[in-house]
């Protein structure tokens, strides 16, 4: 697979929030500004791009079977892909702790603006995934894993700044009391999704 | 009486998902049948009442500096467990919830009890908080599932409930619409909609 198609595809084909729900947590939180929500789509696609090459090494080198082989021969039979789950959290939880402090030093309004948000990138389901499905599909190289990881931050980015414009204009409408805030907010959802599905076609 | 509210509050008032909002990604995406909707639903209560326990015996002794990854670390342990059991008992499962089970960990309902609750209380009170609030998350998802699976192929836990009825006979027709994700967030909206019109008191200005 070429590079282009990976990130094309990673961005609208397979994006996290409309094709897979991932990272609704923050994505509902987050989206009532489009300045506070670009900033953090901001940071989800950097953290996304530092954790995903470094757990794809980890995986190849450490933990997919055989790949203890490079120590000795007679370690080429250890599986150790059961370990996955806590060395990958294990990586992005380390991660994020640094990019906080990061931006608490060079950026103190963004740092405020996002608040509880910034360490619970860590929980964000789209961080996590990306490495596991990272994992899954097999990507024959590093460079196509950066570039996948990529591919999903940006589509997480223009996802969120998308809700977070629709949500600015909301305020001005008539919309039924109980419906109003979050449950607006995911039926608004679900009619993205369903536009975003058009890249890889209905079948019905 | 106070116990009892805390396994009773998250079914309606405090449900994880509805008035909360946490859990959503897990809900979408394991409802297209009712199957997984089970398998899931006990898998996070598992997990959420045992990191619930463990985080509330350890409260004391956690340094608030390093308590997420400390959380991490418990819930991450329970999940492996859950994930090694789900792959021997119901392979085919385990299969069709893919990355879904490693997501637990990543589950906001899971963090957001331990930070919100476990961090502050008693173990019982958190043991009974944790089965609370992973029942209230069940009951959401089972609902999804039951309704998604029964429009969206007729079936409901692969027994074919439309063709037994003759429905089809009649003109009948599969709603494809139901099993495709985006609908999950329609029917979620539409249960947050009818909860909070019987909830004066959730309704945001």
């Amino acid at each position: 697979m070429d590079y282009i198609n990976i990130f094309i595809k990673s961005i609208f084909v397979d994006n996290m929030i409309f094709a897979f729900f991932l990272g609704m947590c923050s994505y509902l939180a987050v989206s009532k500004t489009v300045k506070t929500s670009a900033g953090m789509g901001i940071a989800v696609t950097f953290v996304l791009l530092i954790t995903v090459p470094i757990n794809y090494l980890l995986n190849k080198y450490f933990l997919a079977e055989g790949a203890l082989a490079w120590i000795s021969p007679s370690l080429a039979e250890v599986d150790l892909s059961f370990l996955s789950l806590i060395m990958f959290i294990a990586v992005i939880a380390a991660i994020v702790q640094m990019v906080e402090m990061i931006v608490e030093k060079f950026s103190p309004s963004l740092y405020n603006s996002l608040g509880i948000f910034l360490p619970l990138i860590a929980v964000n389901c789209a961080v996590m995934s990306g490495s596991l499905f990272m994992q899954e599909r097999g990507y024959q190289n590093i460079g196509e894993a950066t570039v996948f990881a990529l591919g999903s931050g940006v589509g997480w980015f223009i996802a969120i700044v998308a809700i977070a414009a629709i949500r600015e204009k909301l305020r001005y409408s008539h919309i039924p009391p109980a419906l109003r805030g979050v449950g607006i907010t995911f039926i608004i959802t679900g009619l993205m999704g369903l536009a975003f599905m058009s890249f890889m076609g209905f079948k019905l | 009486m106070k116990n009892f509210d805390l396994i009773k509050l998250p079914f309606n008032k405090n449900n994880p998902i509805t008035v909360q909002v946490l859990g959503v990604c897990s809900c979408l995406a394991v409802t297209a049948q009712l199957k997984p909707a089970v398998v899931m639903s006990l898998s996070v209560i598992v997990v959420v009442v045992l990191a619930n326990l463990i985080v509330s015996l350890l409260r004391n002794t956690i340094p608030p500096r390093i308590r997420i990854i400390v959380q991490l670390v418990v819930v991450s342990t329970l999940v492996v467990l859950v994930d090694q059991v789900l792959k021997a008992y119901v392979y085919d499962v385990s299969k069709q919830l893919s990355v879904f089970v490693g997501l637990i960990i990543t589950n906001c309902i899971v963090m957001g009890r331990l930070e919100a609750f476990a961090m502050v209380q008693k173990p019982w009170s958190s043991f009974l908080d944790g089965i609370g609030n992973g029942l209230g998350y069940s009951v959401i998802l089972i609902a999804l599932g039951f309704t998604r699976e029964l429009f969206g192929s007729g079936t409901l836990w692969g027994y074919p409930v439309m063709e037994r009825l003759g429905l089809y006979n009649i003109g009948y027709e599969n709603n494809g619409l139901m099993i495709m994700p985006p609908m999950a967030l329609i029917l979620t909206g539409l249960i947050i909609w009818w909860q909070r019109s019987r909830n004066k008191d959730l309704q945001e200005s």
